[in-house]
């Protein structure tokens, strides 16, 4: 049976993590590798780098990032954040990342999903959408949710799976940072649009959201940054939670 | 000992690169190469694939000769191969990807799309399974059964000959994900990225 995977999502800024906490025997909190090879010890499924590095000098601090942890984590990296064209997937996964997430130049110019998705084969490549809720839609947001394109999150996610994408990682900005837990209505009527995986985030403050995010938003897997980051559960009392309540995850 | 990664310009093989230097570490010589004579005085192969049938089996093509020295290796020299996700369903004699190609024809059979039982299933089937091991192969040496793996594909190799098959997991159907024939080995999924279950299998290959 396949099991629904918990991704730990770490936001990396100048090469080094946002936010991260001290852990026991973490040598340097701050060192993205270090922080990986936790989450993938204590079980983690998959790993996410979310680059928000703001200057384009500093872009190619994220490679030797990605270099450095796929010799240390034997399981999936996905690393997101900047990338604008079929080149910047190119190298990123020549360093070593198994996916890459595009989310604003999936919106500006569909050409970058379609042409990477047929060089690369659909598995590696991710749409993220960042939607917002304007009255009775969603409406995708670019450049990490400042801009509004004004194009419906539900179509625009189905024509996303028709370009060529291989999974969709769907963030909802209404419910990200307020530990509320995820838009389940939007993860389901997206995942009942597509026929795609789809990876669940924003939101989550406790383990049932985790829960519910695959239960009733039907998602393939749920992504979490905050609660795994500031050391509340580890990725191990996640899914020995999850496995509790009869949602099947790799123990 | 020499372990051949064959990089035949098949898509993103650093990972698989760099899970075999972390097993093999200093005691074995990893090469990653698509150099024919390198490729001859291998000990063993390994043949990655990544994208679609029909986009491997022709930069496959691309590099002349490779092709007859896989099958000088594999058929004549009989020594141990190793395919991973489309590496291994290149083994097939055809595969239906894109447009009808014709594979590698080491093991009979054929590559169709997984029955996602009118949408019921997502595709690709991404993600950890676990492996019903049904045949006592090498390379599953101190692996448990129902072991999670890690697979990502929408395409399954069909067998002709069922005594092939070495493991199998359940999705929409009970799917192939491994096969071993003589000299020829072969994962679905990718042990490269399956954690240390991987690595162990990645390991009892190379001791093999």
């Amino acid at each position: 049976m396949l099991k629904n995977r918990i991704i730990p999502c770490l936001d990396v800024k100048n090469g080094r993590v946002v936010k991260g906490i001290n852990f026991v025997n973490l040598k340097d909190a701050g060192d993205p590798v270090e922080q990986a090879k936790i989450y993938s010890d204590g079980g983690a499924d998959e790993i996410c780098f979310l680059d928000i590095t703001a200057s384009n000098e500093n872009r190619d601090i994220i490679y030797d990032v990605v270099k450095r942890t796929s010799k240390k984590c034997f399981v999936p990296l996905t690393v997101g954040g900047g990338i604008r064209s079929v080149e910047d997937i190119n190298k990123l996964l020549s360093c070593g990342a198994d996916k890459v997430s595009i989310n604003t130049a999936a919106v500006e110019n569909s050409k970058v999903v379609i042409e990477s998705s047929k060089k690369f084969g659909s598995q590696c490549i991710v749409v993220a959408i960042d939607a917002k809720k304007n009255g009775d839609k969603w409406e995708v947001f670019t450049h990490g949710g400042r801009n509004n394109s004004g194009i419906d999150a539900l179509d625009y996610a189905k024509k996303m799976e028709e370009n060529g994408a291989g999974e969709l990682l769907v963030t909802s900005m209404d419910k990200d940072g307020t530990q509320e837990g995820y838009d389940i209505d939007l993860m389901t009527k997206i995942a009942s649009r597509v026929n795609i995986p789809l990876i669940a985030s924003g939101g989550v403050g406790n383990l049932d959201h985790l829960v519910d995010g695959i239960r009733y938003g039907n998602a393939s897997a749920v992504l979490a940054a905050s609660i795994f980051h500031y050391g509340k559960y580890s990725v191990k009392e996640a899914k020995e939670y999850l496995d509790l309540k009869g949602v099947p995850v790799r123990i | 000992m020499k372990v051949t990664i064959v990089d035949y310009n098949s898509g993103n093989i650093s990972s698989v690169i760099n899970s075999f230097e972390e097993v093999a570490k200093d005691k074995v010589n990893i090469e990653v190469t698509s150099n024919l004579d390198k490729i001859k005085s291998s000990d063993k192969l390994v043949l990655p694939g990544q994208g679609s049938f029909k986009s491997c089996v022709d930069a496959l093509n691309n590099i002349s000769g490779l092709i007859d020295t896989l099958n000088e290796y594999i058929i004549n020299k009989k020594k141990p191969l190793l395919g991973i996700c489309v590496g291994l369903q290149m083994f097939a004699d055809v595969g239906h990807e894109e447009a009808e190609t014709k594979g590698l024809g080491w093991i009979s059979g054929k590559v169709s799309k997984i029955d996602n039982q009118n949408g019921k299933y997502k595709l690709p089937h991404i993600g950890w399974n676990q492996i019903n091991i049904v045949k006592d192969s090498k390379i599953f040496k101190s692996i448990e059964n129902n072991s999670h793996m890690y697979f990502v594909h929408s395409y399954e190799f069909i067998p002709d000959d069922k005594s092939v098959i070495a493991a199998t997991t359940n999705y929409s159907s009970n799917i192939v994900c491994s096969i071993e024939k003589d000299n020829i080995f072969g994962t679905q999924f990718h042990p490269e990225k399956s954690d240390t279950v991987g690595l162990q299998l990645i390991k009892n290959f190379i001791k093999l």
